[in-house]
């Protein structure tokens, strides 16, 4: 028995590069007859579609959803683990575990990814310098391979596959349920330091001393200011409250859990869309002036901190018609210099959005396709018709890869293969564990194939 | 595949030495580009031709293809396929203008230059078509032309095989809806070009490159139809209901 299929209009969260596949949402047993029924044009796994660009597409081919509920969920309070379906979101999955003292390893800016799509992308957060991705938590994974057999892997078992998977965005198989561990916490609130920086030199020095004595840290960086107001940031540096730091009032239920939605944008904004440099500017100027030059000890709920724009439905769609894309690289530690000029260069093209995000990644893992490697990873969103974009993004590129830097997979709607090829050195080492896997070429996607990854 | 800002890949344009089928090659290309293919009758002649278009990260093939042997078609594009994979944005730019002198003396070289123009063209735009449904996504762009918006009888028998082109292409892009392949259907007026050196423009004549522009503008904002230039819609849209005494009396060549 299998669900039937439905011709379907995909884009990423960018809302860019449209293709059609067949699609359906699918239970654990369903899968494997519906991997048996893939055409040539083979299939993908699409969670939550809140990669940018085109991971989540393949055009004339299959693209699967797995419909797991959060009730099946298994939380072992002993060990501090929990063994969920990769179809369950960290948004579902926030509602049971916080109340009962636990926290998800790693928190990307939205809670509304999947299990499945955390590991395939090995996602990472505010707290990559100290803890890692999320590939480093997990303990165990089942992974549905081409051929319908279902592998059990891990760091310790069958390991060469395990990492190919994490970070391998979906292209070795299908991730049907994981295991990983949980960080324990006795508030739902968060301890957070703040700290107003007039310029980019002023960033690097803050962060590169005094990130590590916090677990979480990022960075909102001004875009759009040039001179002497080059790169002026505010940078937030957190951790879990513990029940001393609670007042009385919040002591009361220390993991009350309750993410609030405000408002969703509708589906009717203008085609032109609202973001573009004189509302960025505007939007930049009053975010930077709400905040205080340096105020330590402010307590911040876990929406309030890890996901604020999760409180906007669909906010994508402010971007209007052309859609936008979310540039994000990483550089290594004594690329400073490449990291400003690039900066420097986003700023004087005035293409950047508010969303801009600075922060420093810790050691990476060992899957050879994962993105973070030590180093400043710097995160811009843009619209796609503003103008000289794409000029700009291709130059920043060829900067990136020559600084011994990468860009991330699951971001990624604009750069080019030999881009990829040169920021993945070890590209061809996973592309032979994937062919081993997957020799008839079942997994596809559109990304894969824009990228050349199989 | 596309980017976001929907820069393509792969590029394939059926006659290879079309002056306009080329200017819109070379707008489309970009840092993002990796294949363009030209077929054309004589790819040995048309080194030039690739060595002009050819940069780092692209390949640039010439290959053999001949627009009135509609039953290799399939076979052609089957093979383009195989060896570089989807196709992007293809571009149907072979076609004869003819003498219409010639044409009403040789009936037969009219037949032959109705078949080129209508006959071959739906050929190979239903052979993309099939492969852009099973692609998922592709784009086509055809050069129709303004001479069969309202035929004239300077040039009938082309206009009327451009009028059918048209047609058919209307209703080929409505058919491929939601299947994530799209048509655009390009209406130049007189383009200055090897295909009409010799000949007195007619009024608001145009360039390869003008054409190109506007067409690649159109592709990006996923339009199904560009005039070239642009007045022309206005203007035909006037032409297009002249009445016939009228119309016949007009000094259009």
């Amino acid at each position: 028995m299998k669900s039937d299929y439905s011709q379907s209009r995909l884009t990423g969260w960018g809302l860019t590069s449209p293709s059609y596949a067949r699609t359906a949402k699918v239970s654990h047993g369903e899968v494997g007859e519906h991997v048996k029924d893939s055409s040539g044009r083979g299939i993908v796994m699409r969670g939550l579609g809140r990669s940018y660009g085109d991971a989540a597409q393949n055009a004339g081919g299959t693209v699967l959803t797995l419909a797991d509920t959060v009730a099946q969920a298994v939380l072992d309070t002993e060990q501090g683990t929990l063994t969920v379906g990769a179809g369950v979101s960290l948004h579902d999955l926030l509602q049971i575990i916080v109340p009962r003292g636990f926290f998800i390893p790693v928190s990307p800016g939205t809670r509304f990814v999947t299990v499945g799509g955390a590991i395939a992308s090995d996602i990472h957060g505010k707290n990559h310098h100290i803890e890692g991705s999320f590939g480093n938590h997990v303990r165990r994974l089942s992974l549905l391979l081409a051929d319908g057999t279902v592998k059990e892997l891990g760091p310790d078992q069958d390991a060469p596959l395990f990492w190919a998977t994490v970070g391998g965005m979906g292209l070795t198989g299908i991730i049907l349920d994981a295991t990983f561990s949980l960080i324990r916490i006795e508030s739902s609130r968060c301890i957070v330091n703040t700290v107003r920086c007039k310029n980019i030199d002023e960033l690097f020095e803050e962060m590169s001393h005094g990130d590590d004595e916090h677990r979480y840290s990022v960075a909102w960086v001004d875009l759009l200011a040039t001179g002497a107001k080059l790169g002026r940031s505010v940078l937030w540096r957190g951790d879990h409250a513990r029940l001393s730091d609670l007042s009385t009032k919040d002591a009361i239920d220390p993991l009350h859990y309750a993410p609030k939605h405000l408002a969703t944008v509708p589906a009717l904004v203008p085609s032109f869309g609202f973001v573009n440099s004189w509302t960025s500017a505007i939007f930049n100027e009053l975010w930077l002036r709400k905040e205080p030059r340096r105020k330590v000890g402010t307590i911040k709920n876990i929406p309030m901190y890890f996901h604020p724009l999760d409180a906007i439905g669909s906010w994508n769609r402010l971007y209007g018609r052309g859609g936008f894309l979310q540039y994000q690289f990483v550089v290594p530690f004594g690329q400073e210099k490449t990291l400003r000029r690039i900066i420097e260069m986003v700023a004087v093209s005035k293409t950047a959005s508010p969303l801009v995000v600075l922060k420093r990644f810790g050691q990476s893992n060992p899957a050879p396709m994962s993105f973070p490697i030590p180093g400043w990873t710097l995160t811009v969103d843009m619209s796609c018709v503003a103008s000289g974009v794409s000029e700009l993004l291709h130059s920043l590129d060829s900067m990136v890869v020559e600084a011994g830097g990468r860009h991330y997979l699951a971001k990624d709607a604009h750069t080019t293969p030999s881009i990829i090829r040169r920021g993945y050195p070890r590209l061809d080492e996973w592309k032979a564990i994937q062919r081993a896997v997957d020799p008839s070429g079942v997994w596809q996607s559109d990304l894969a194939r824009r990228l050349e990854l199989i | 595949m596309e980017n976001a800002v929907g820069e393509v890949q792969n590029v394939l344009l059926l006659g290879g030495r079309s002056e306009i089928g080329l200017a819109i090659v070379r707008k489309l290309l970009s840092p993002s580009a990796r294949v363009v293919t030209l077929a054309c009758r004589r790819p040995d002649e048309a080194s030039e031709l690739t060595h002009s278009l050819s940069r780092t990260g692209l390949s640039v093939e010439a290959v053999s293809f001949d627009a009135a042997d509609t039953a290799a078609h399939k076979g052609f594009l089957a093979d383009v396929v195989a060896r570089h994979g989807d196709i992007d944005v293809a571009i149907l730019a072979f076609g004869v203008l003819g003498d219409q002198h010639n044409f009403d003396e040789d009936p037969q070289s009219a037949v032959s230059a109705v078949h080129t123009n209508y006959t071959a063209s739906v050929s190979a735009a239903l052979c993309l078509a099939s492969q852009f449904r099973q692609q998922g996504h592709g784009k086509l762009i055809v050069l129709s032309s303004v001479a069969g918006e309202r035929v004239r009888k300077a040039n009938f028998v082309y206009g009327s095989s451009k009028a059918g082109l048209d047609a058919f292409c209307q209703g080929l892009a409505d058919s491929l809806e939601g299947s994530g392949a799209s048509v655009l259907i390009v209406r130049p007026g007189f383009v200055h070009s090897a295909m009409t050196a010799g000949m007195k423009p007619a009024p608001f004549s145009t360039t390869p490159e003008v054409v190109a522009n506007l067409t690649v503008k159109a592709l990006n904002a996923g339009q199904r139809m560009v005039w070239t230039p642009g007045i022309l819609r206005w203007l035909f849209m006037v032409l297009r209901h002249l009445p016939g005494p009228l119309w016949r009396r007009l000094p259009l060549g």
